[in-house]
């Protein structure tokens, strides 16, 4: 089992964000995502309706972009900013310049999930759910994590294949 | 008619989009004779003006005109769906159209 990995990230609200930080939540949602990737846009709403469903029961969810923002400028700070305002993100969203948290966590995809528990060990690893298109989702992983854990279950499924672009590492 | 499909192979979605091309050609009666390219650097992607992966050309026009000239890179390209919402493949319409 993964613990997760320490963090101090700047966030798009202007702070610096640690994993100590998030040490009230129950459980920690940290997602691999950028702006570019048509898989994070089309996932984006549902990572916003799970963090305002879940955050009275604990959970936090947030974001990081570790992709290469020189040859994706798109995946820029400023350019986070202004997707986090446009789309009213309800999560936090860091930035991770030096890509540390994408090679700690050994991601590989965006958007690419990883649940951990109150003692920030591993309990769900990939895909939101199971189908980009909103209306084809048949099993809902996350939540379905989210809720087993919460009521001291293992999660139904601990791993899927994450779906999406790959993660943009700096040559 | 010449149909390519230029793809690149870290982005997911060429395959669905090529089935889907397929499935749209065929129903037009059409033989499958989808020239496949792969474009495998930011230097290719610039040579080619590929505005990411899956991009499909019908005699040489792009089947979704308004990203076609969206920066070359090797990424993953949006599709903007009519509901406003956005799709890593076209849409049967978009390729219908295109091949009307």
């Amino acid at each position: 089992m993964t613990a997760a990995p320490d963090f101090e990230l700047e966030g798009v609200d202007g702070r610096t964000h640690s994993l100590a930080d998030y040490a009230d939540a129950d459980l920690l949602v940290l997602v691999q995502s950028c702006n570019h990737c048509p898989y994070v846009q089309a996932w984006e709403d549902r990572m916003s309706a799970i963090q305002r469903e879940y955050a009275d029961r604990g959970v936090r969810f947030v974001a990081v972009n570790s992709n290469d923002a020189e040859a994706y400028p798109e995946d820029s700070f400023d350019e986070m900013r202004s997707r986090a305002t446009r789309r009213d993100f309800a999560f936090d969203y860091l930035y991770d310049p030096s890509q540390g948290i994408a090679r700690a966590l050994a991601a590989e995809r965006t958007p690419e999930v990883f649940l951990f528990d109150r003692d920030r060990m591993l309990r769900y690893h990939g895909a939101i759910d199971d189908s980009r298109d909103e209306a084809g989702v048949t099993t809902h992983y996350l939540r379905d994590a989210l809720d087993a854990v919460l009521a001291g279950r293992e999660p139904p499924v601990a791993e899927t294949p994450p779906v999406g672009c790959t993660v943009k590492w700096r040559r | 008619m010449k149909v390519e499909l230029l793809f690149w192979e870290e982005c997911p979605s060429y395959p669905e989009a090529l089935e889907l091309l397929r499935d749209v050609l065929a129903a037009r009666g059409l033989v499958d004779g989808v020239e496949l390219r792969e474009v495998r650097t930011q230097e290719e992607a610039e040579a080619l003006a590929f505005p990411g992966s899956p991009t499909i050309r019908v005699d040489g026009r792009d089947v979704d005109a308004a990203g076609a000239g969206s920066r070359p890179a090797l990424s993953c390209r949006i599709y903007h769906l009519p509901d406003g919402r956005v799709s890593p493949v076209p849409t049967r319409e978009q390729l219908e159209e295109a091949l009307a």
